[in-house]
């Protein structure tokens, strides 16, 4: 099996030697003529105003709060669904996962009620 | 020099070389950035071990929502954007100190006990048994239940403090 | 003629003798094949842009009433490589106050996980001699290893915005991380659904034990992983980035040349890798009513074939749906697909427990994936009655946006 994953490290490899090839190619082949009107930051055309701050909407990180909850809980999903199909386990294993899925089921219709999940 | 070892050199370097990175860097989006990094690296440990069902786990809840968390925590603060802050503050002698004293305290911990070592291969099944010891009352199914508790009570709290903007 | 219609294994069987015949170590010949296969795997990727770029631009040209691309020889098919040299020859601005490194790392890092998901693909049926597989590698846990690598491509998008210095790339980098982080949940249920019938995440194992094709035993778990995997490579109809009349490139902005030519890569090596998990989890992979059993050869092009089918079905409902709104992106994942992700899971785990019998179990489920459509339907009907007669909105509050004279 670690065998497998020396494949997955020259591929690793591979992948990033492709990504720094295509770059040192387009290098070799692109002009390169900076002037200020080029490399001054894109704004609809305009000069920009104020600086490169953005207005950080809260929402964002709710929604990455949620998500971690989530993630986790799928995370402890997977070995059950890989043992479940298994011949000694019983219909007590999906008692048991439905009760875990139940309580953050609870927690979904929580943040929905309270509605951190609106707005984008 | 095996191969594993010269692996976990190379592992150990990326790691730890994303930790300094972290601590050391003026920038604090390139810190979150090294910080990615040692995930990375403590990702290839998991696979040396032949634990791949962690070193997946690894890669797609600390690299793909917690630094994710953490960059979006950096952007919310206007502080980000400021150029270069310190990397010392005042107390860096006392926090070195502390430093070495942790250090010089892990270094006899790993050397003075008796790790027990087993030479059993890893079983090829091992996802499977651990599914079934999640599931089976014997085993760990308590802990099973009670971390679904305790990402609810994480889940509320996130949204109660996160809903007084 | 045997010979031929195993090709691809007795090659790199052959291939493998002969290194071992120089004298080569066992470890060091095994390494050259994995070399070669990657070599392949990274020329199929780039294949991917190359021929289903212009490929889409004509199928979807078509579906809206006009020629596409036709100038390229011939007839346009040609037009990747017309787009490969003029990227090729632009010039990459390095925007001022732009962090250098930031700015040129993103890029390569994005193609990365693009390309790697291809290990886990199963692209022919399991040899005799468990060596030597079609298909590079068959990790316990390819499916999860699929979710991972998706997710780490997010972190390359955040550095992309911000390396940028540019406000509108860095929002444009906030909302596409949001929209990836809000379909990956849907996703995985649905897979989980998919690894709960089979009973192990590799892919490989997946395909062959699909007797019937899972998209008729859970229409669900495909529909669902269909539509997250669209939102996750922000195809139409989620594809605010591409949206010109929004923020007009998104992260992308800042970037030129061979750059921005890396991002474009990376979308279509994704959209390929996809396809292919698509084709081998749900449509049974590189089965073809028993072809692949008597010439294993061309296991590869069956994959790729389903493959191009499921892109046609995106480029399908890109050409139909119009774009979804920004507000009810999130919407969409949280409040609809979740929660028929969960209800869909915990049907395939009752099956599974009722009853061992694989024809037994897929009338069952389908059976319940269709109660479960027709509950859904029902309560979809149901809130929009209640929305239209001035009650409570549930998937957008931006329902009732609509002009008081309309109503």
């Amino acid at each position: 099996m670690l065998s497998d994953y020396i494949f997955i490290g020259v591929f690793l490899v591979v992948a990033v030697l492709f990504g720094l090839v295509a770059l040192g190619v387009a290098w070799l082949f692109s002009p390169r003529k900076p002037n200020p009107v080029k490399t001054s930051t894109y704004e609809c055309g305009l000069e920009t105003i104020g600086d490169t701050w953005v207005q950080f909407r809260a929402q964002y990180y709710i929604y990455a709060l949620v998500f971690v909850v989530f993630d986790i809980e799928a995370v402890f999903l997977f070995p059950w669904a890989v043992a479940y199909g298994a011949e000694g386990i019983g219909l007590w294993a999906l008692g048991e996962a439905f009760l875990f899925l139940a309580i953050l089921t609870v927690g979904l219709v929580y943040a929905w009620r309270k509605g951190a999940l609106r707005w984008m | 020099m095996s191969v594993q070892h010269a692996v976990f050199i190379i592992l150990s370097a990326i790691a730890l070389i994303g930790a300094l990175g972290v601590v050391l860097n003026r920038r604090l989006f390139r810190s979150a950035l090294f910080l990615v990094l040692s995930f990375v690296g403590v990702a290839g440990f998991y696979i040396l071990l032949e634990a791949e069902l962690l070193a997946m786990i690894q890669l797609l809840v600390y690299v793909g929502a917690i630094a994710i968390l953490i960059i979006f925590a950096i952007m919310l603060s206007r502080q980000a954007m400021v150029a270069d802050d310190k990397v010392l503050n005042e107390q860096w002698a006392l926090g070195w100190l502390v430093a070495v004293l942790l250090f010089a305290a892990l270094v006899y911990v790993l050397v003075k006990v008796n790790w027990p070592v087993v030479e059993v291969a890893v079983p090829a099944n091992s996802i499977q048994r651990l599914g079934e010891s999640l599931v089976n009352p014997n085993g760990f199914v308590l802990p099973f239940e009670v971390a679904s508790v305790l990402l609810l009570v994480a889940l509320v709290g996130a949204v109660i403090i996160a809903r007084e903007k | 003629m045997d010979y031929v219609l195993n090709l691809w294994v007795n090659l790199a069987t052959d291939l493998y003798q002969l290194f071992l015949g120089w004298g080569l170590p066992a470890w060091g010949a095994k390494l050259i094949i994995d070399f070669v296969i990657i070599l392949i795997l990274v020329i199929l990727g780039v294949l991917a842009v190359i021929v289903l770029t212009p490929m889409e631009r004509k199928v979807i040209a078509r579906m809206q009433d006009r020629p596409g691309p036709n100038r390229a020889w011939p007839f346009g098919l040609s037009q990747a490589f017309a787009d490969a040299i003029k990227m090729l020859t632009k010039e990459m601005i390095l925007p001022r106050n732009a962090d250098r490194l930031i700015y040129t790392a993103a890029p390569i890092l994005i193609v990365i996980p693009a390309l790697m998901i291809y290990a886990v693909l199963p692209f022919g049926p399991q040899a005799a001699d468990a060596e030597l597989q079609l298909g590079a590698t068959n990790l316990n846990v390819g499916v999860l290893y699929f979710v991972a690598l998706g997710s780490v491509a997010s972190i390359a998008i955040l550095m992309a915005g911000w390396g940028s210095n540019n406000k509108f790339a860095l929002l444009g980098a906030f909302r596409v991380v949001n929209q990836l982080i809000a379909y990956e949940v849907p996703m995985i249920l649905s897979l989980l659904a998919v690894v709960v019938l089979t009973g192990t995440m590799a892919t490989q194992q997946i395909v062959e034990v699909q007797s019937i094709p899972y998209l008729i035993v859970m229409p669900i778990a495909a529909l669902t992983f269909l539509a997250s995997a669209m939102a996750e490579l922000n195809r139409s109809p989620f594809d605010l980035l591409e949206a010109e009349s929004e923020l007009v490139a998104g992260y992308q902005v800042e970037y030129g040349g061979m750059k921005f030519a890396m991002f474009y890569i990376a979308e279509y090596v994704n959209i390929l890798s996809t396809s292919i998990l698509f084709a081998a989890l749900f449509l049974g992979g590189y089965k073809f009513f028993g072809l692949e059993e008597v010439a294993p050869v061309l296991a590869p092009f069956i994959v790729l074939g389903k493959a191009v089918a499921v892109f046609f079905i995106m480029l399908w409902t890109r050409g139909t749906f119009p774009r979804i709104r920004l507000d009810q992106l999130a919407g969409l994942a949280w409040k609809f697909l979740v929660p028929i992700g969960l209800v869909n899971l915990l049907l395939v785990a009752l099956v599974v427990k009722l009853s061992a019998n694989p024809w037994a179990q897929a009338g069952l489920l389908l059976l319940g994936n269709l109660i479960i459509l027709a509950v859904t339907f029902l309560i979809i009907t149901l809130v929009e009655r209640r929305a239209k007669s001035g009650g409570a909105v549930v998937l957008s509050e931006a329902q009732n946006l609509t002009p008081a004279a309309e109503r």
